[in-house]
C-alpha cells in the first residue's frame, strides 16, 4: 500500500482512475487558509479511501475538472485539485 | 388566519444538501400557500408555509438554503445554521429537523445528518426521490439505516401523490412525542471531525445500501456532449441565443395583450365624467404610468422560465463550470455567472443571487458589474430611442441595422462588465489568489410542472408588487411635478414649461449640456432613478402627448424632431452604465450590509455613464451628427 506511487490530481488527465491517499492542503496556494481548504475538500467528499474518476475538463488549460468521487460529481479547479493526493491505478 | 398559519404552531425546518429535492418536497407539502419574505438582515429567502398534518395538527414548514454542512461560509449557510441551532431573533424556531436526502446521492447527505445529531433538536430523516433511486437498482435497508444513526428515517417521493404519506406519519408521531430541545453539543468542526464523520458515514453507507456502483447512466450521456469542451461551449451559446431570442419573440402577444387592456382602462376613464385634473391624474399617471412597466411582466416571466427550468434540470452547475476559465480570465468567479445570467432580467434577482458565492471579495465584484449587464428596464428604452433615430435598413444584406444597434447595446454592456471585474480585481485586491471552484455536478433531473409553476408565480408577484409599489409612486410625483404649478390665465406656451418639472431640469442644464441633453431629458433622469423604464412614461408627459396604443410613435416622433442624433446616441450611451435603479441600489446596500458599496456602485457608473455620453457625443457631432 504505502509503496503505491501517488500523484496529485490536478494532475491527472481525463479519464483518469484512482483512489485517494491523503488530502494536503498546505500544499496550495489558494486563495484561503489551508485547513480551511482541507475542511471544504472533506465537505464535498474528497476523504481518504473513496474512488475518484476525472470525467471531464475545460476548454482552456484543461480547467476545471469534473471529478467523480465515489458516486458524486464535483467541478474544481486544478488548482485546488492539487491538494488530493491519489496513488495511481486503484481499481473500483 | 385560515391560510397562514399562526405563529404558535410549531416548526419543522427542511434542511438538506443543495439539489436533493428540499424544496420540491416543501412545494408538494404546501403548494401554493408559502409565503417567500427575506430574513431579518439579510436578504436570503425565506420560505414558510402551512400544513395540516393527517392528525390535525397545524405546523409550519421552513425551507432552509441547502448547506454540506452547518459549519456556515456563506451568508445562505448562515441562516440555516442559526435556525438550526435556534440562534435567530425570527420567531422561526424548529421543533423538528428534516433531514433530507436524495436517496441516489445518500454519501455527503449521511455526513450532514451525522452533524444534525448533535444539535440537540429532535432530527428525522426523508429518503427523497425514492423512485429514482429504484429505478437505478439502488436498494436501501430504510430501517437498518435507522438503527445505525439512531433517527426514525422514512421515504418520500415528493412528486407523487401520496409520496409524502410516510413523512408526514413521521412528523405527526414526533410532534406528538414533543421532545423538549436539549443543549447543543454542536461546535465548529475541524478537518478530523470532519473526516471521522465522513468515514463513519461511509461505513453506514456500505453496510445498508446496495446496488450504488453504477453512475447515472442518462446524466453521463447527457454530459458527454453538455460538458465536452468545445460542444458544452457551443450548445451552451445556442441555449442563451434560444433564451433571448424568446424573451424578445414570446412576450409580443403578451406585452401586446397587456397594452391593450390598460389603453382601454385610459380610454374608460377618459370618458367619466370627471374634472379635468383628476382625468389626467388618473389616464396619465396611474394607468399610463403603472402600464408601461407592467407591460414587461411577460418578459420577466419568460426569462424567469428559462432561468428556473435551467436550475431545475441541473444545468446552471454546468453553466457555470464552462464558464468558469472564461470569467475567470476577467476576474470573475465561476458561480458568477448565474447572477450575471439573471442581471439580464434585472439586477435586483441578479444582486441577490450572488448569495452562492462563498468568497467576499467575488460576490462584491459581481455585485459591482451586475447592474451593467442590460436588463429589461432598459428595453423600452433603447426601443424607442433605437425606433426613433436608427433607420430600419439592412447592412451587409441580411442583418436589420436596428437590430444590430441593440445587439451593440447588449455587447457594450456585457465587455464593460468584464472590464470593469476586471481593473476591480487588478486595482483593489490585486494579488490575492481567487476563491476556489468547487460545485456539485448534480445528475439531471426532470423538472416538475408544479415546482417551475410556483417558482414563477412567485417572481411574478415580487415584480407586480414593485410596480404596485416604487413604479406606482414615482409616476404620481412625475405626474405632480410635470402639472404643477398650472400654467396662468392666458399662457401661451405648452403648460409643463410653466411646471417644477421645466424648472428642475433647467437647473441642472450646465451639468448635462456637455451631454447634449436638453431639459427635457433632465426631467426624465430623475423619475428614471425610480426605475429605468419610467423615462419613457415621462418622455411622454414631457412632450405632452396623450397616451394610447400609438403612444410610442408618437414620442418617437417628437423625439427625432426634437433631437439631434448626437444627443440621442449620448443618452443611449448615458443609458448603458447609468446608475439609473434605486431599487438595485437598495439591494446592494442591504446585500453588503452597508452604504459604502452603494456609494462605490453610483459614483462608479455615473462617472462611466458621464464620460461615455460626452465622448458619444462629440464623436457623433464631429461626424456630422449634431
Amino acid at each position: 500500500m504505502s509503496s503505491e506511487p501517488t500523484i496529485a490530481l490536478g494532475t491527472a488527465r481525463v479519464g483518469f482512475r484512482g483512489r485517494i491517499k491523503a488530502i494536503a492542503a498546505g500544499r496550495v496556494a489558494a486563495g484561503m487558509s489551508a485547513p480551511e481548504l482541507e475542511r471544504r475538500l472533506i465537505e464535498l467528499g474528497f476523504v481518504e479511501g473513496a474512488d475518484v474518476e476525472i470525467l471531464h475538463q475545460g476548454l482552456f488549460g484543461g480547467d476545471p475538472i469534473a471529478v467523480r468521487v465515489a458516486h458524486t460529481t464535483i467541478g474544481l479547479r486544478r488548482r485546488e485539485a492539487m491538494a488530493i493526493l491519489v496513488s495511481v491505478g486503484a481499481e473500483p | 388566519m385560515s391560510v397562514t398559519a399562526s405563529a404558535a404552531a410549531p416548526v419543522v425546518a427542511l434542511v438538506g444538501n443543495p439539489n436533493c429535492g428540499k424544496t420540491a418536497l416543501f412545494n408538494a407539502l404546501t403548494g401554493s400557500r408559502q409565503k417567500v419574505a427575506n430574513y431579518p438582515g439579510v436578504t436570503v429567502e425565506k420560505k414558510v408555509g402551512p400544513l395540516t398534518t393527517p392528525a390535525g395538527r397545524t405546523v409550519r414548514i421552513v425551507d432552509l438554503p441547502g448547506t454540506y454542512s452547518l459549519r456556515a461560509r456563506s451568508p445562505d449557510e448562515e441562516v440555516t445554521r442559526d435556525i438550526v441551532l435556534g440562534r435567530t431573533q425570527s420567531d422561526v424556531i424548529p421543533d423538528l429537523i428534516v433531514c433530507v436526502a436524495d436517496a441516489s446521492n445518500l454519501r455527503l447527505a449521511l455526513r450532514l445528518v451525522l452533524e444534525l445529531k448533535q444539535v440537540g433538536r429532535p432530527v428525522m430523516l426523508s429518503l427523497n426521490m425514492m423512485d429514482i433511486a429504484r429505478k437505478r437498482g439502488i436498494e436501501i435497508d430504510i430501517e437498518k439505516l435507522g438503527r445505525e444513526l439512531g433517527l426514525p428515517v422514512v421515504s418520500s417521493v415528493a412528486v407523487r401523490r401520496g409520496g409524502t404519506d410516510a413523512l408526514l406519519a413521521e412528523i405527526d408521531r414526533r410532534l406528538a412525542a414533543a421532545q423538549a430541545a436539549t443543549g447543543t453539543l454542536w461546535t465548529t468542526p475541524d478537518a478530523t471531525a470532519l473526516r471521522r464523520a465522513q468515514k463513519e458515514a461511509d461505513r453506514i453507507l456500505a453496510s445498508v445500501v446496495k446496488g450504488q456502483g453504477k453512475p447515472d447512466s442518462l446524466t453521463t450521456r447527457v454530459d458527454a456532449v453538455l460538458l465536452h469542451p468545445v460542444a458544452g461551449l457551443v450548445v451552451l451559446l445556442a441555449i442563451l441565443f434560444v433564451m433571448f431570442q424568446a424573451v424578445f419573440a414570446w412576450a409580443e402577444p403578451g406585452m401586446n395583450a397587456i397594452e391593450a387592456i390598460f389603453h382601454f382602462l385610459g380610454d374608460l376613464v377618459a370618458r367619466l365624467p370627471l374634472p379635468d385634473l383628476l382625468k389626467s391624474f388618473l389616464k396619465d399617471g396611474l394607468i399610463g404610468g403603472v402600464g408601461s412597466v407592467i407591460v414587461f411582466l411577460p418578459q420577466i416571466v419568460i426569462l424567469f422560465f428559462f432561468i428556473l427550468l435551467l436550475e431545475d434540470l441541473g444545468y446552471m452547475a454546468r453553466a457555470a463550470f464552462l464558464m468558469d476559465r472564461i470569467m475567470g480570465g476577467a476576474g470573475l468567479h465561476g458561480r458568477a455567472f448565474i447572477p450575471l445570467l439573471s442581471s439580464f432580467a434585472c439586477a435586483i434577482p441578479g444582486v441577490m443571487a450572488t448569495r452562492v458565492i462563498d468568497d467576499r471579495r467575488d460576490r462584491l465584484t459581481t455585485i459591482l458589474v451586475a447592474p451593467l449587464m442590460t436588463c429589461s428596464a432598459r428595453i423600452p428604452v433603447y426601443t424607442l430611442i433605437i425606433g426613433a433615430f436608427i433607420p430600419d435598413r439592412e447592412v451587409w444584406g441580411f442583418v436589420g441595422l436596428q437590430g444590430l444597434v441593440m445587439f451593440g447595446l447588449y455587447t457594450l454592456g456585457i465587455a464593460s462588465a468584464l472590464a470593469v471585474s476586471f481593473v476591480v480585481k487588478r486595482l483593489i485586491w490585486r494579488g490575492k489568489p481567487g476563491e476556489p471552484f468547487m460545485l456539485e455536478l448534480p445528475d439531471y433531473k426532470l423538472p416538475q410542472a408544479k415546482s417551475l409553476a410556483i417558482g414563477l408565480w412567485t417572481r411574478a408577484t415580487i415584480f407586480l408588487k414593485r410596480a404596485g409599489t416604487i413604479i406606482l409612486s414615482m409616476m404620481i410625483l412625475i405626474w405632480v411635478l410635470a402639472s404643477f404649478p398650472q400654467p396662468p390665465k392666458g399662457a401661451t406656451e405648452p403648460s409643463i414649461n410653466y411646471s417644477l418639472a421645466a424648472r428642475i431640469g433647467t437647473a441642472i442644464q450646465p451639468l448635462t449640456a456637455p451631454l447634449g441633453f436638453n431639459w427635457q431629458i433632465n426631467v426624465a433622469l430623475i423619475p428614471g432613478m425610480a426605475a429605468r423604464e419610467v423615462a419613457v412614461g415621462s418622455l411622454g408627459t414631457i412632450y405632452a402627448i396623450s397616451g394610447g396604443e400609438e403612444a410610442t410613435d408618437k414620442i418617437a416622433q417628437a423625439l427625432s424632431s426634437q433631437w439631434s442624433l448626437a444627443t440621442a446616441l449620448a443618452f443611449l450611451a448615458w443609458y448603458v452604465f447609468a446608475p439609473q435603479c434605486a431599487s438595485t441600489l437598495a439591494v446592494i446596500r442591504r446585500e453588503t450590509g452597508g452604504w459604502r458599496w452603494l456609494w462605490v456602485t453610483f459614483f462608479y457608473m455615473l462617472a462611466l455613464a458621464y464620460v461615455a455620453a460626452f465622448l458619444t457625443y462629440r464623436i457623433a457631432i464631429a461626424f456630422g451628427g449634431g
